[in-house]
């Protein structure tokens, strides 16, 4: 049934960090997988770790069947990293046999075989009923037989037999010269081939593993630096998260409430990365500080990456600003990790902070300064360990802040690499004039925020950080004490069309005041001359009264007229309006 | 070149050791079979009257292959007198034999 057929390839999980991304879910279930690379690549780890995570994550027993080491070394090698041989093979879960194997010790008087081993390897099996087999490194078996044909046709066999009884085998080998094994068994075991490689370059050591085959499945092609650290084997794949974090919406205060406003609506976005970009002094560190100070007064645990300073060093310099982070130590909210980058490898420094982050779980995350890394590593690597450490903390919504150091001779260019990473991109650089370097800040980039084009001056109060406003004029940008002189000028300026305007709010009173005595005074000469006019007119009434009869005698006299009072109204008129 | 005292050199061990041998064998291949054979005639010859022939079937104890380390099958095990000596193979090539069991010196030597 071609349907059944396209049924995606079984595998067994590793439970190695890394490594199951990298293949798809794990190696090919019951069949072998040969791991190979140079001497003290890390081979028997690898496969040991295979066995010890299969019995304790997948519930699949194993056998380890060991050529070279003998079972209490392997038990001594592995114990620093937590793994309890004796016990599990207390439990029934492991079998280790040492097959001693000594060169020149057998003397071959005729045909033989390796059904010996079969048998050995078969018993342990059913002992524990073993899913997973590790055989290393069973090239050792062509130092002690002289007939290597014989032992060549017998190893095809034991492959063969491994896929037979189904169980999902890493068999370790050798590199060999232009070959991936010493003697070639990589000709034997085809399904799925893992190279290791453990390279120096520029002082630095760094373990590689790349899936050179996977028959029937897609894997990855790179080379992916590894780790041996304190819990085992870490593979780091490179694009293993891929972009498809969830992303939030809400805002995390960057601790100075002004930047906030610059950012738009309360500062970064929750697991955003925020790279602060700047040449020396400028307040990188601080700005750092404050950032985790906010983070701890909500509650929050913030984990800061120190290169640079120590502990208590960044304590004491941050109390002389009025950040005061030992209270937050001390409360368990707040921890460092000072370290110099040249103690450990790029990848080192990497797993350890992803196993601290990871057992630590911060809201807030500072790498303080990883330029400091650019000295352990080249360039291209450092950016390469920058991404997996940025893709990790984005897809745990932790928001981290980067600060990096750049020379003032190419202050943008510098951090190009990085600053495509991030979301949200701070300068801070010092502007001279004056005679005096002054700080500011500027937001060149912050991704899905509506933020502020404008420079600040970043000032270092005994409160902390504050941002305030630059002078931008004929002069250009005024910072310092330019910017204080221009605002000791303008609160003067201020001050005296303060006073002007209150003079002319007093000489308006003034004239109304004025206004209003005259109007009055018009208003009683008018009154008198009223008065007057109106005694007069009362005085000299009969005479009019008598003329009046004198012209409605005549009006009779002449035609008949209707009686009239028109001479009176003039006058009652004048009278009301007087009243009035 | 190593000095040999010519007196000693074709028996060199005492006449009364005793030999203990053990020949582990999976099932009754036919190596198995002719190694049994071989090493029957060649005891006969060399050590009668003072060996002991254990024969050790894997198929039937399958923990005595790790536990007496073996990896090749047949395999032929001195045990006395020591030190323990292992020979592997269907004992054909009788001049091997008896160099490994160090009943004669190694002439390649």
């Amino acid at each position: 049934m071609p349907a059944k057929q396209l049924a995606a390839l079984p595998k067994a999980p590793t439970g190695i960090s890394g490594l199951d991304e990298v293949t798809g879910g794990g190696l090919p279930r019951g069949r072998p997988t040969l791991v190979c690379g140079p001497a003290g690549c890390g081979k028997t780890l690898l496969a040991m770790e295979f066995l010890v995570r299969g019995i304790t994550e997948h519930g699949e027993p194993g056998v380890f069947v060991a050529f070279e080491e003998s079972a209490e070394d392997l038990v001594a090698n592995v114990a620093s990293l937590g793994f309890d041989l004796a016990q599990l093979e207390a439990e029934g879960l492991l079998v280790i046999d040492h097959v001693n194997v000594v060169q020149g010790d057998m003397e071959e008087t005729g045909d033989w075989d390796l059904d010996g081993l079969f048998v050995r390897l078969g018993a342990a099996i059913d002992e524990v009923g073993a899913q997973r087999v590790v055989i290393d490194t069973i090239e050792t078996l062509f130092g002690a037989f002289e007939n290597t044909a014989v032992l060549r046709a017998e190893l095809r066999r034991l492959f063969a037999w491994l896929k037979e009884r189904g169980v999902t085998a890493v068999i370790t080998g050798e590199r060999g010269d232009g070959t991936l094994t010493r003697y070639g068994i990589e000709e034997y075991v085809s399904d799925c081939v893992i190279v290791l490689d453990h390279r120096v370059i520029e002082q630095t050591s760094t373990r590689r593993l790349r899936i050179l085959k996977y028959r029937g499945s897609l894997h990855g092609t790179n080379e992916y630096p590894f780790l041996i650290g304190e819990s085992g084997v870490s593979v780091i794949p490179i694009s293993s998260v891929g972009l498809a974090h969830s992303v939030s919406t809400k805002r995390v205060s960057s601790g100075v409430p002004r930047l906030d406003a610059m950012l738009g609506e309360g500062g970064y976005y929750v697991g955003s990365t925020v790279l602060v970009n700047g040449t020396p002094g400028t307040g990188k560190s601080t700005l750092a500080a404050q950032f985790c100070d906010a983070a701890c007064g909500r509650g929050e645990r913030a984990l800061y990456f120190a290169f640079e300073e120590s502990e208590a060093e960044i304590v004491r310099n941050m109390a002389s600003v009025g950040i005061h982070l030992r209270r937050w130590v001390d409360a368990g909210l707040l921890r460092f990790r000072c370290s110099r980058p040249g103690l450990l490898g790029l990848e080192a420094h990497l797993f350890a902070m992803q196993k601290l982050v990871a057992s630590f779980e911060p809201s807030v995350v500072v790498l303080d300064p990883v330029s400091d890394l650019l000295r352990i590593g080249t360039r291209a690597d450092v950016a390469a360990m920058l991404t997996r450490q940025v893709d990790f903390l984005k897809a745990k919504g932790i928001t981290t802040m980067l600060t990096s150091l750049n020379s003032d001779a190419d202050p943008d260019q510098a951090d190009q690499q990085i600053a495509s990473l991030v979301d949200t991109w701070l300068l801070v650089r010092t502007m001279e004039g004056n005679g005096e370097h002054n700080r500011v800040l500027s937001v060149l980039k912050s991704r899905g925020t509506a933020h502020s084009n404008q420079i600040r001056e970043f000032l270092l109060t005994g409160q902390g950080i504050e941002l305030a406003d630059v002078y931008v004029g004929p002069q250009g940008v005024l910072t310092g004490s330019a910017r204080q002189a221009q605002e000791a000028q303008e609160r003067a300026e201020s001050a005296t069309r303060t006073e002007e305007q209150a003079q002319r709010r007093v000489d308006l009173q003034r004239r109304r005041e004025a206004v209003e005595a005259q109007t009055a005074a018009l208003w009683r000469a008018f009154e008198d001359e009223a008065e007057t006019v109106e005694s007069q007119l009362s005085h000299g009434s009969t005479g009019a009264e008598g003329r009046a009869d004198q012209r409605v005698e005549q009006g009779r006299l002449r035609r008949a007229d209707a009686d009239s009072d028109e001479p009176t109204v003039p006058v009652e008129q004048e009278r009301e309006r007087g009243a009035a | 070149m190593r000095l040999v005292d010519a007196t000693a050199a074709p028996a060199p061990l005492p006449e009364r050791e005793h030999w203990d041998l053990r020949l582990y064998v999976a099932g009754q291949s036919p190596k198995s079979l002719r190694a049994l054979s071989n090493l029957k005639d060649l005891c006969e010859e060399h050590l009668a009257g003072r060996y002991d022939i254990e024969i050790i079937d894997l198929v039937e104890q399958p923990a005595l292959a790790r536990q007496d380390d073996i990896l090749a099958i047949p395999t032929l095990v001195r045990r006395l007198p020591a030190p323990l000596r292992k020979i592997i193979g269907d004992l054909s090539n009788t001049e091997r034999v008896l160099v490994g069991l160090s009943i004669r010196p190694d002439r390649r030597a």
